[in-house]
């Protein structure tokens, strides 16, 4: 059986129109997919029931029993985490937000280790951005700038920009120029019109360059900036300048590097500044598949796109103070709760081993660096595959993901509503 | 069966005739009735002003564009925070309160039912998701039709009746409410950086007018049968001598409906200017309310404007760059592929800002020159003009001139130079607010047969009861008691069960979405028509099969079926 349409639950592109074949509620075949997407369809790595840490090894337990498990480690403790999320849907952030709510923990996605300061800088200065398909209908001058798409979102320079079809493109692949800002010359570098390559750590300088040089003062640029020749710079302002539509897209090597959210900062500026001249957008390449989900989840329910601490009943949100890393990394935190992401595999060696101290469940349907630092780990659906829920594309633009099999397992919203539901009861809220 | 009596109540009823009448109301499982048994629960009113629940027809609470502009300010968040309580959960913000803030605090002032002034089709599954944590009120969404692409493109071929047919499926689709235009094709303009300049002025590449869009719309929305008009905000918002659009836009409007207006004109404060340029900008009410009064068809809100910080958003997206390069704060954009734009810019109306002030009071001038308070909606465009926390206050300057005097005093000194505001000394009645906050909305957006705005026999029990005595409060002098009043009622009953008693939120609570679906003949339907689909396909980065919002998306739903002229 072939199901038409489906959506990609890997990265922060959400392609909608994967064909997938099914025979005897196995996945055998994807079409449409890329490398990354597809592996995750094809993926045969998970567990089939909740497990418990004894001495060194495992032991398969039942849900009843590891709900229990999860439910008393959030009641007793006294500064929960409930962390990760961009693995997920909507529906399970939800009730991961009320959860948290009840317990008065902190709640924060992938998010506080990657995008945060592009949404501290959005903070500052907003964010004039727009969704893919005003890209892929007008751009006609594409920026990747500290972001690698054809490794990292493969398709998002074939569906969204460089190799889309675009309504007022004849030939939108000719049509379109593209540049590439970044410290190495990538695969996706190698397919761009213009590759300016800046020094590592010089982002902000280049940055400041560009914005002095539209707003025609680069008589102050010097000859060179962070590597970058100012003729070359030139060149990039007249390409911008002259676009009908252009368009920015970053990403960690612009969010995570010397400067960080000041980087971030600095090109909606930029793009602000050529918004007096054409029309420009900037948006972030966002990598979980639904980390963008948890921000505007967490937005909604609690204000605060991610890093929220309920310690004192209201929401309070201060990154840096109330993010997984900050609480980690002081040791205060006292037992974590970690669905639909893996930091184990990304968080500094101090809040590893803190979490290794700790107790710790782990909602995923496979086992990740951090089943490592686990007492119980509870495998669910895989959202997108057997299980539905809703997501948001990195421009924002909601899309439900779909079930292409049968479920053996319950979703992270069952398994989560189940624990909420004997929290509530234990605590005496109906 | 639930049974509720509400004894000894002070009834202001518009729709049903009633005004100030001392009366029992019986509800019997969530709708008015006769009476009810001796079993049923009482809530002795005490004399209080009792009028049905309050209906917002325009107000921005749910979807992409509220909840960036929760996202992108952290400080407006930290400006209005409560605790977890009993039934109600954390909340944070001020002029952009999350859900359940919105939901609690509309709910403490009596309101059960709003409309979402604007959503993007594609996004159309956020502000669904949305409704869900605003369980207080029955929610329903104006959907964005200003710069469709398939819709111009029909106007363009002069196919009316694919106008529709387009319109008609996209609203079943998205689960929408009403037509919404904002700055008809200059959100399409907009995607080049560029606006259109008048109603007659054609949108690039589509070679369409503004004026095309507004008429077609119209005719559209009558071949559906919609229960709401065509919901227009204008073009040129904000701009100095924008009143002349607002004016010729009104004289395109026929008389196309027996039982409602044709167009409903929101925040036309906003639309009301003189003058050429910031300098000179004056109020232009008084050509406004003079055509508002000579066109039944038209029914407006004010948009008013209150003094103090707020958010401005709108899918207006070159206004709120033209704003924001007067503020220089900061700006968010969010244009929609096919379909639209938005815009966001924290804002700060000040007094002592002649600008500011002339809009205070030109909001105020429109229900006041408005001769039929029917034609004329109390509301902010919330956030907007104003956090819709501003009402009471609205109510009492409407109701008091002594109270606007008051205020008066205090604003620009420039200001009286301008508008005419000074010279009105109409004080609106108990009843005209009755009608401006619930009956006359509930009529505009079409709902009285759905049993809103109203306490007739049949009608929802939604029911507001305010601790005011109106037969011994003389509002034009008791400004502050009738402020208090209005922010906080004695009981907030939705549905036949009290949801918010003095403030307290006393359910989960869980709402109703109301939606329409026009029933649209087969050689109409845009499901199986190969150009639509084609171009949908080739032109959307969603799939035409992934883009209606789902049916888990609406819980508690109330879809109204129309027949089509199609």
């Amino acid at each position: 059986m072939k199901h038409y349409d489906v959506v990609c639950p890997f990265c922060g592109c959400l392609c909608d129109d994967l064909e997938i074949t099914v025979e005897n509620n196995r996945i055998i075949g994807v079409d449409n997919g890329c490398t990354l997407g597809n592996a995750k369809f094809m993926g045969k790595e998970r567990l089939s029931s909740p497990i418990r840490r004894n001495g060194d090894g495992w032991e398969t337990i039942s849900y009843e029993e590891a709900v229990g498990y999860t439910v008393d480690m959030l009641l007793e403790a006294d500064r929960p985490l409930l962390y990760g999320w961009s693995g997920t849907h909507g529906e399970a952030q939800c009730t991961g937000v009320h959860m948290c709510e009840l317990v008065g923990g902190i709640i924060d996605s992938t998010t506080s280790v990657c995008h945060g300061p592009s949404i501290l800088a959005i903070q500052e200065v907003g964010h004039p951005g727009c969704t893919l398909g005003r890209v892929k209908n007008r751009a006609d001058v594409v920026i990747y700038w500290g972001c690698n798409p054809l490794e990292a979102h493969p398709r998002h320079m074939s569906r969204y920009t460089t190799y889309a079809d675009g309504y007022f493109l004849d030939n939108a692949f000719r049509e379109r120029k593209v540049i590439v800002v970044d410290v190495r010359k990538t695969e996706t570098a190698r397919v761009a019109d213009e590759f300016v390559r800046i020094k590592p750590g010089g982002d902000y300088a280049v940055l400041s360059a560009l914005r002095a040089i539209v707003r025609g003062k680069g008589d102050m640029v010097p000859a060179s900036v962070a590597g970058v020749s100012r003729s070359q710079l030139e060149r990039m302002v007249a390409m911008c300048k002259d676009a009908k539509f252009g368009a920015v897209f970053f990403g960690l090597g612009l969010t995570m590097t010397k400067g960080k959210y000041k980087n971030i900062r600095n090109a909606i500026e930029l793009v602000d500044e050529l918004s007096r001249h054409t029309k420009f957008t900037i948006t972030p390449m966002r990598g979980h598949w639904n980390v963008y989900g948890s921000n505007e989840v967490f937005t909604w329910m609690t204000g605060y796109p991610y890093a929220i601490d309920f310690c004192r009943g209201i929401a309070f949100y201060n990154p840096g103070e109330t993010s997984a890393i900050d609480i980690l990394a002081r040791k205060e935190c006292d037992a974590c709760l970690i669905v639909g992401s893996d930091p184990g595999a990304h968080f500094p060696r101090g809040c590893a081993e803190h979490l290794a101290d700790i107790p710790v469940v782990v909602i995923d349907p496979v086992p990740t660096m951090t089943t490592a630092f686990a007492n119980v780990q509870i495998p669910v659906a895989v959202s997108g595959i057997d299980a539905e829920g809703t997501a948001y594309r990195m421009d924002g633009v909601p899309i439900r993901v779909k079930k292409v099999i049968e479920p053996t397992l319950p979703s992270d919203s069952e398994v989560l509503g189940d624990i909420f539901a004997r929290m509530k009861e234990a605590t005496g809220y109906d | 069966m639930t049974e509720l009596l509400i004894r000894n109540a002070c009834v202001i009823d518009p729709i049903n005739d009633i005004c100030g009448e001392i009366m029992d109301i019986a509800v019997r499982d969530g709708k008015i009735v006769e009476s009810v048994g001796s079993g049923a629960e009482v809530i002795d009113a005490n004399g209080n002003l009792t009028m049905p629940g309050g209906v917002e027809s325009h107000t921005h609470i749910c979807g992409t564009k509220v909840n960036f502009g929760r996202y992108m300010s952290p400080e407006d968040m930290r400006a209005g925070r409560t605790a977890r309580r009993g039934h109600m959960h954390a909340t944070s913000g001020y002029s952009v309160p999350t859900t359940y803030g919105t939901s609690y605090r509309y709910s403490a002032m009596g309101y059960t039912t709003a409309l979402e002034g604007a959503m993007a089709p594609l996004e159309a599954r956020h502000t669904h998701e949305e409704f869900a944590y605003t369980p207080l009120q029955d929610m329903m969404a104006n959907t964005l039709f200003d710069g469709n692409w398939p819709v111009m493109q029909a106007i363009h071929e002069g196919d009316h009746k694919r106008v529709a047919a387009i319109v008609g499926w996209t609203l079943a689709a998205v689960k929408g409410f009403a037509i919404k235009l904002t700055n008809p094709g200059g959100t399409e303009a907009w995607g080049w950086g560029k606006d259109v300049s008048s109603i007659r002025d054609p949108v690039p590449h589509f070679e369409v007018t503004p004026a095309e869009i507004i008429s077609a719309m119209i005719e559209a929305n009558e071949m559906l049968n919609l229960p709401h008009s065509v919901h227009l905000h204008c073009n040129c918002l904000g701009k100095p001598g924008n009143y002349e659009t607002t004016l010729e836009t009104f004289d395109l409007v026929p008389n196309a409906h027996d039982k409602r207006q044709s167009l409903y004109a929101t925040h036309v404060q906003f639309h009301a200017y003189g003058g050429s340029s910031w300098r000179d900008i004056c109020s232009r009410s008084e050509e406004i309310c003079r055509s508002i009064n000579s066109k039944p068809q038209i029914v407006m809100d004010m948009g008013q404007v209150m003094f103090g910080k707020t958010t401005t958003m709108t899918a207006d997206g070159p206004m709120e760059f033209n704003l924001y390069r007067l503020y220089h704060n900061k700006w968010s954009n969010h244009d929609v592929e096919l379909e639209t734009g938005s815009g966001i810019i924290p804002v700060h109306y000040s007094r002592k800002n002649l600008v500011n002030s002339i809009m205070w009071a030109i909001g105020l001038e429109l229900a006041l020159l408005t001769d039929n308070p029917w034609q004329c909606i109390l509301a902010t465009d919330n956030p907007n003009g104003a956090p819709f926390v501003k009402y009471p206050e609205i109510i009492a300057l409407l109701m008091s001139k002594r109270y606007r005097n008051e205020v008066f005093a205090t604003v620009h000194p420039g200001t009286e130079h301008n508008v005419p505001l000074a010279a009105l000394d109409r004080e609106l009645t108990w009843n005209d607010i009755a009608i401006m906050t619930r009956a006359a909305p509930a009529k505009a957006l079409g709902l009285v047969d759905v049993g809103k705005g109203h306490l007739g026999e049949g009608a929802d029990a939604d029911i507001a009861i305010y601790p005011i005595d109106i037969t011994t409060t003389d509002p034009a002098n008791a400004p502050q008691d009738v402020i208090r009043a209005f922010a906080q009622t004695d009981y907030t009953i939705k549905r036949g069960r009290v949801v918010c008693c003095r403030g307290t939120c006393t359910v989960d609570g869980e709402n109703t979405t109301i939606w329409v679906k026009p029933q649209i003949s087969e050689n109409h339907s845009m499901e199986d028509d190969p150009e639509f689909n084609l171009n949908f396909d080739r032109y959307y980065t969603v799939r035409k099969r992934n883009y209606p919002v789902q049916e888990e998306y609406l819980h508690r739903n109330l879809c109204i079926e129309t027949e089509a002229k199609l």
